[in-house]
């Protein structure tokens, strides 16, 4: 994207969180916390399901960013948890990523991120600065 | 009940971590991202994350209540592959807010004297 205008929209994308992505993102980053790949576990613990990492919905919302203007661009990304991306077995989960440009000043684009699942908004205040 | 000594207090590892392409590959490839040039922007997480649990794994907070409330990144510079950090992490702040407590712990990234990423990961303690 060349050009970026206060105001503008960025059009919607969807990112697949699956239980294989799961296990991809706890080797990945780290996190093998169970409540993200054991249905058992996550049940035990009072969730309806095995959850996604809270951080694997901001690292999908972080690629959305990156596709602005490039990874290299991105100088703050911030967001509040509000609800789990509850992921049954055998399911593909839909994460429905879209995007607005609040304010543009001396090169610097923020960016308002909106993240739901099954209609429900997952991420609160999630928001970005770019490099334009 | 997070230890109120522990508010303030600075650890910083004792090891420096090293960023491989391998690693950022890794990451990158779960979020379809094609680049490996330069670490995704939420990349830090997978250093600073051992970094700040084992900060807080003797501060009294019982892990098995902890929930991830909110997490910023600023991000001074991108990290690329061949990147050597030393984390330093504190725990700058906890509050009680209707019985959960909320704790927040900064974590930055050194390389050398040179300050490249800075996190903040609030946990929320649920009573």
């Amino acid at each position: 994207m060349s050009q970026l205008i206060a105001g503008q929209e960025i059009a919607a994308k969807v990112f697949v969180i699956n239980r294989a992505l799961l296990i991809s993102y706890a080797n990945a980053s780290g996190d093998q916390n169970p409540i993200h790949q054991d249905e058992d576990f996550a049940k035990s613990v009072g969730l309806p399901d095995v959850i996604a990492h809270g951080m694997l919905t901001m690292a999908l919302a972080g690629k959305y960013l990156s596709d602005i203007s490039g990874a290299a661009a991105v100088m703050e990304f911030s967001a509040k948890f509000i609800k789990p991306v509850v992921v049954p077995a055998d399911t593909d989960v839909e994460l429905v990523l879209s995007g607005k440009v609040t304010e543009v000043v001396e090169g610097k684009a923020k960016i308002e991120l909106l993240a739901t699942c099954n209609g429900v908004k997952v991420l609160g205040v999630a928001k970005g600065l770019i490099k334009t | 009940m997070l230890n109120p000594d522990l508010v303030g207090r600075t650890f910083t590892s004792a090891d420096s971590v090293t960023v491989t392409k391998e690693a950022i590959q890794k990451f990158a490839e779960v979020v379809g991202e094609t680049n490996f040039e330069i670490a995704p922007p939420t990349f830090s997480i997978s250093i600073t994350l051992d970094q700040s649990q084992n900060l807080l794994q003797d501060s009294g907070l019982d892990w098995t209540r902890v929930v991830h409330g909110e997490q910023k990144f600023e991000l001074l510079r991108p990290i690329v592959p061949g990147d050597v950090f030393v984390c330093s992490s504190t725990i700058e702040s906890a509050r009680n807010v209707a019985g959960n407590e909320i704790v927040t712990v900064r974590s930055d990234l050194h390389s050398g004297s040179e300050l490249i990423v800075s996190t903040w990961s609030t946990l929320v303690v649920r009573a």
